[in-house]
């Protein structure tokens, strides 16, 4: 051991003293500053960054929204429900037809058609979900990618709803302003929500669910039936998205089943940390803006891309969001041994 | 006894593949008793539990309780008319804290419809349950991860997620295996008091001597058919049990 001093890294819990699992015992408002800092950083960031950017970033943003709905819908299936799915072109697809379908054939009003598509999206993509239920793991990750590419090929091939034109010229919301506050708005509270429901008794069960889905059904518990609250509450998310997304370019198409809300929402979920539900709307956050920065890089954009997740996936798997927690709940340092 | 069983298989078979894991097996469980299922490995018993339970389905026979026909029913059902089992393998949801595992029974329609209208800390019905059953001797063990519980605390995890759903008829799936000596000591009252409260219990083990102290009744299998049923002491005289279980005859 002459000459080298081995080091270790020691790290040393911050702040709060009397903490388990998502339970604190606070003693005073130092304590609780501290809990709330990073919750406000979040939601005050969100609500001032739109006054720093242009037109052009503050549309980039909008985007980066429904990504980030897309993405904690996944999340949520995926670590929460055990469900794998791929299937967010299909909750965007369906929200987005409906409510631009009801807005070019009745003229009704945007803020009117978004909300009817979300419902209604979400109990279509739900009803066609329901039989690939039963399946587990990787077969019900691969039928909830195929159903979006039978829309597409049943739209094209029938002619219907514009058929691969589309259909152009829908109305669009009020202003960039109210689109912009619109979507950061509904992503902050669709991340509280979901947040606290996988910690109330229907979550619990989701977990259940999860972790041993035959003990739950000798619980006397309908495993398809939460399943199927499950896949309808992460398709609300998702066809709100859609129904926004079809009013924020006042266009419907075929790309709104494009594979893009299927798999940048998963890379956002990853680099953000699975399990974490805010992690995977920063990683949205931050993927969508870094997407388009690559555009200069013109055909090698993808490649960049590629390397950046990759890079994420080898160096850094947990996701920035539990590396952001330890850095804010732990000091570390190096000691000698 | 002597009365309506609660529980009746007739003539149930299963096959998985070519395997014939249970072959015509018949038998009647009454209310209160312990019935011990036993036979070498492989011998249809775990098979016998799913089926029951209404885990798999029968390629042939009815498997009834309470009266009614249950045959092919899905199990969440037949949970919640009052018969549960345990797993052999103990599997927690591990995410959860131990005394939030039992929020799951305790949300079931079965537990709901009698908890009339107020819906009452369920946390604390489960903490109970569990201090009940044994976790009272280290008053943090509920609040600690289920995956990172050991292995007796499972155990009686796993029974307290049974006890939770208030059921007339468990299912122990080799309920003491893994477990020292003492370990199984300690589980004994809590199975002879489950028995007092009314519970029906069925109990597959290859812990004979630690089964003949509790069990009332004891059928054995062997490659998946029923070759004795009776008294524990009537049961191990049987020349054919003593075949299955030493290879051949001994005197």
């Amino acid at each position: 051991m002459e000459g080298t001093t081995i080091r270790r890294k020691k790290r040393l819990d911050r702040s709060i003293k009397v903490r388990t699992e998502g339970l604190y015992a606070l003693s005073g408002w130092s304590e609780m500053g501290y809990l709330v800092f990073p919750r406000a950083l979040l939601i005050v960031g969100l609500l001032v960054l739109p006054f720093f950017l242009d037109l052009y970033w503050q549309r980039v943003i909008c985007a980066a929204g429904i990504y980030a709905l897309l993405a904690l819908a996944f999340d949520f299936l995926a670590e929460f429900v055990g469900l794998v799915c791929l299937g967010g072109a299909l909750f965007v697809g369906a929200g987005g037809y409906i409510s631009g379908l009801l807005n070019s054939t009745f003229g009704w009003h945007p803020l009117i058609c978004i909300p009817l598509a979300t419902l209604g999206g979400a109990v279509f993509s739900t009803l066609v979900l329901i039989p690939a239920l039963r399946l587990r793991g990787i077969y019900f990750a691969i039928v909830s990618f195929m159903l979006p590419l039978f829309a597409v090929y049943i739209i094209i091939a029938l002619s219907v709803f514009g058929g691969t034109q589309g259909i152009s010229a829908l109305d669009t919301l009020p202003s960039t302003w109210f689109e912009i506050y619109l979507i950061l708005s509904v992503v902050l509270i669709a991340l509280f929500l979901v947040r606290r429901l996988v910690s109330e008794d229907m979550g619990l069960i989701l977990r259940g669910i999860k972790d041993n889905d035959q003990a739950v059904k000798a619980s006397g518990i309908s495993i398809t039936n939460y399943r199927i609250r499950a896949v309808f509450i992460a398709a609300l998310i998702g066809s709100f998205g859609g129904a926004y997304l079809s009013h924020l370019y006042g266009w419907l198409g075929i790309s709104l089943f494009a594979m893009d809300f299927s798999i940048l929402p998963i890379a956002a979920a990853v680099m953000g940390g699975l399990g974490s539900l805010a992690g995977p709307v920063l990683g949205a956050l931050v993927l969508t803006p870094l997407s388009e920065a690559l555009r200069g890089f013109g055909q090698l954009r993808v490649v960049v891309y590629s390397v950046i997740l990759i890079a994420f996936i080898v160096y850094k798997p947990e996701g920035i969001m539990s590396w952001l927690q330890r850095k804010y709940q732990q000091f570390e340092h190096w000691e000698e041994v | 006894m002597g009365n309506e069983p609660l529980v009746r298989l007739d003539g149930v078979s299963k096959a998985f593949g070519g395997v014939q894991a249970v072959l015509d097996v018949s038998f009647d469980l009454f209310k209160g008793e312990i019935l011990g299922v036993i036979g070498p490995n492989g011998s249809g018993k775990t098979t016998l539990v799913n089926l029951t339970s209404g885990f798999v389905r029968p390629d042939r026979g009815t498997v009834s309780f309470k009266g009614k026909n249950v045959t092919g029913q899905p199990p969440h059902r037949i949970a919640n008319m009052g018969l549960t089992r345990t797993f052999q393998v103990m599997r927690p949801y591990h995410s959860l804290a131990a005394f939030k595992n039992l929020i799951v029974p305790l949300n079931s329609p079965r537990v709901k419809r009698t908890r009339s209208g107020t819906l009452g800390d369920l946390d604390a019905v489960a903490i109970d349950i569990l201090e009940d059953i044994g976790f009272e001797r280290d008053a943090r063990v509920p609040y600690k991860p289920a995956g990172s519980l050991p292995l007796g605390y499972l155990k009686r995890l796993e029974l307290g997620r049974c006890i939770a759903l208030k059921p007339e008829v468990i299912l122990c799936d080799e309920i003491f295996s893994g477990l020292s000596m003492s370990e199984i000591s300690s589980l004994l009252p809590l199975m002879e008091r489950l028995q007092m409260e009314g519970v029906t219990l069925v109990m597959v083990e290859h812990r004979l001597r630690e089964l003949f102290r509790l069990a009332d009744r004891v059928m054995v299998m062997n490659f998946g058919e029923k070759i004795a049923d009776g008294p524990p002491a009537e049961v191990m005289e049987d020349p054919e049990v003593r075949k299955a279980y030493m290879g051949r005859e001994t005197s």
